[in-house]
């Protein structure tokens, strides 16, 4: 069997950026796999701008900023193998893959896990009704429009304010669809105020709050949808029914990442993210397997995809070279206002990246981490929101003890 | 009369506050850097907004090559830029970077190829 330092499953922005940085740190056995004809992921798809404004303190489009990492990748000659999908991996680091030769099978010292996410679907919902085409998620009808050159839509409605949803909806409206509304059945918007801004009131596109489809119509095509209004605890409220004439339904209504592989490989998932637990190496819980970018957790933006998987190369290439990584025996407790901490466990011997999410809007808030109810590292924000991750650094010289963490927000 | 904006430059999404009297800019607060101030002086005076699309093209191995604009065009133009975009056809190979249309409807604004496209193999 073919042996590699590193096998990088997935060819996408958090893929690129380990191997590039694996490289820089000296690590040249490495081969990425992907299942897609070309690398760069989700981004080929993702063609508006406002990606690099962290990494590369620039606004590029989804292709550009995927392309200065595969360019980066040939002009180091790392290897990669596209067409190639990963079929399982052993918690011994056997990877198989089914590609263009056939069947093939690697023993790698270290996996790295960065197959990112998928969608969330009308399944997923329940939404009653009968079952026409013309309800797609967002992602698809991007890759229809961007990549496949298809129009699929023109008379639509928009359930869920995802940041794909909301750039979907501006999309359609450049290219003559009608949106006629985005309804999100939380009170508060799941996306980027910005795109709600740029995307959504630019073009006259009402966003309706706390509302949510009860109904689906329509025969062999989408013929329209019933509209409700929710509850508190997001129940339809009967009465307030609504129908919308339409032949497309776009959902933008959560990211799930891709586990399926992880899971047969024995690594343990937290409940909260639905991605590995992860310690301050991004190491999970089969040593010498890695994962960073959306597959550990979904993220806003990709800026912090690529830097979070940087991270992780550091480690792994520490690892490939029979370096021992710290133990990380301190665990990371969350108040009911934290929706979830990566990493989940850290050795409390090194500053470390700490990321959350909020679970409910904010202001004028604290994030505080603790430790036997002392502070020891906080960030103030003027407002917190769900849908921003929000990221800082715990230093190791401010820790007061080999107790647990906890990370609350105080008001 | 007091105007809210939300900068759309960087995804904070500063939620900022403008004070104008007779349509004369007098304070703002909420911002946290320069370019949120430059946005509002800019919103209230000529807004301007990026476009991405896609232009066609013939024997590539992708029947697209996604295209943006270098600078923001006013954004009741946004419209007739798509429209002078939507006339383009491209042939294969195509590099990114390429100018398909150099200063839009006459605006500081070129159209560039984001994603190259190879020949089809």
């Amino acid at each position: 069997m073919e042996k590699r330092d590193v096998i990088i499953v997935g060819g996408g922005p958090a893929g690129l950026a380990a191997a590039v940085q694996l490289h820089k740190k000296g690590v040249a056995n490495i081969l990425i796999l992907e299942r897609e004809h070309h690398l760069g992921g989700i981004l080929r798809q993702c063609i508006h701008d406002g990606f690099g404004l962290s990494r590369f303190q620039t606004a590029l489009s989804g292709p550009e900023y995927a392309a200065r990492f595969i360019e980066e990748v040939k002009r180091c000659e790392i290897p990669y193998q596209t067409d190639t999908t990963v079929l399982e991996i052993s918690p011994e680091k056997v990877v198989t893959a089914a590609s263009r030769e056939g069947l093939v099978q690697y023993q790698a010292k270290a996996v790295i896990l960065t197959m990112g996410c998928r969608e969330r679907t009308r399944g997923a919902l329940g939404i009653p009704g009968e079952r026409p085409a013309g309800v797609f998620t967002a992602g698809v009808v991007q890759a229809y429009m961007n990549l496949y050159n298809r129009m699929p839509a023109k008379e639509v409605v928009i359930l869920g304010s995802g940041d794909i949803g909301m750039i979907m909806a501006r999309r359609l409206t450049l290219e003559g669809a009608h949106v006629q509304a985005v309804f999100e059945v939380q009170p508060i918007p799941s996306g980027l105020p910005r795109n709600i801004e740029q995307c959504l009131n630019d073009y006259g596109i009402p966003l309706y709050l706390s509302h949510t489809v009860t109904q689906i119509h329509g025969d062999s095509r989408l013929t329209g949808v019933t509209v409700s209004q929710v509850d508190e605890k997001l129940r339809p409220i009967p009465g307030t029914e609504k129908e919308y004439a339409c032949d497309t339904l776009i959902l933008s209504v959560g990211l799930i990442p891709e586990n399926e592989l992880s899971i047969d490989a024995g690594v343990q998932l937290d409940g909260r993210t639905r991605g590995a637990l992860v310690d301050e190496h991004y190491q999970t819980s089969v040593e010498g397997i890695f994962a960073a970018g959306n597959v550990l957790h979904v993220h806003d933006l990709v800026d912090f995809v690529s830097m979070e998987a940087e991270r992780l190369a550091d480690a792994a290439a520490l690892y490939v070279t029979g370096e021992t990584l710290a133990d990380c025996p301190l665990g990371i407790r969350t108040d009911e206002n934290v929706g979830h901490t990566i990493p989940q466990r850290v050795s409390g011997k090194a500053d470390f990246q700490l990321s959350l999410r909020v679970r409910r809007m904010m202001k004028d808030c604290r994030v505080v981490v603790r430790q036997n109810g002392q502070e020891v590292a906080a960030k103030r924000m003027k407002k917190a929101l769900p849908a921003e991750m929000i990221q800082f650094v715990v230093r190791a010289d401010k820790l007061v003890s080999q107790e647990n963490l906890e990370v609350s927000v105080e008001c | 009369m007091l105007r809210e904006f939300t900068c759309i430059i960087c995804p904070n999404g500063c939620e900022i506050q403008a004070q104008l009297e007779n349509g004369v800019l007098t304070s703002m607060t909420g911002h946290t850097c320069p370019k949120g101030e430059a946005y509002v002086r800019q919103e209230l005076t000529d807004p301007r907004r990026n476009i991405a699309t896609s232009v066609r093209v013939q024997g590539g191995e992708l029947p697209l090559a996604s295209v943006r604009l270098t600078n923001p065009i006013p954004k009741d133009r946004i419209f007739d830029a798509m429209a002078e975009i939507r006339g383009i056809s491209l042939k294969a190979p195509v590099e990114a970077g390429t100018v398909v249309i150099a200063q839009i409807l006459g605006y500081e604004s070129d159209v560039i190829v984001t994603k190259s496209v190879a020949l089809r193999g």
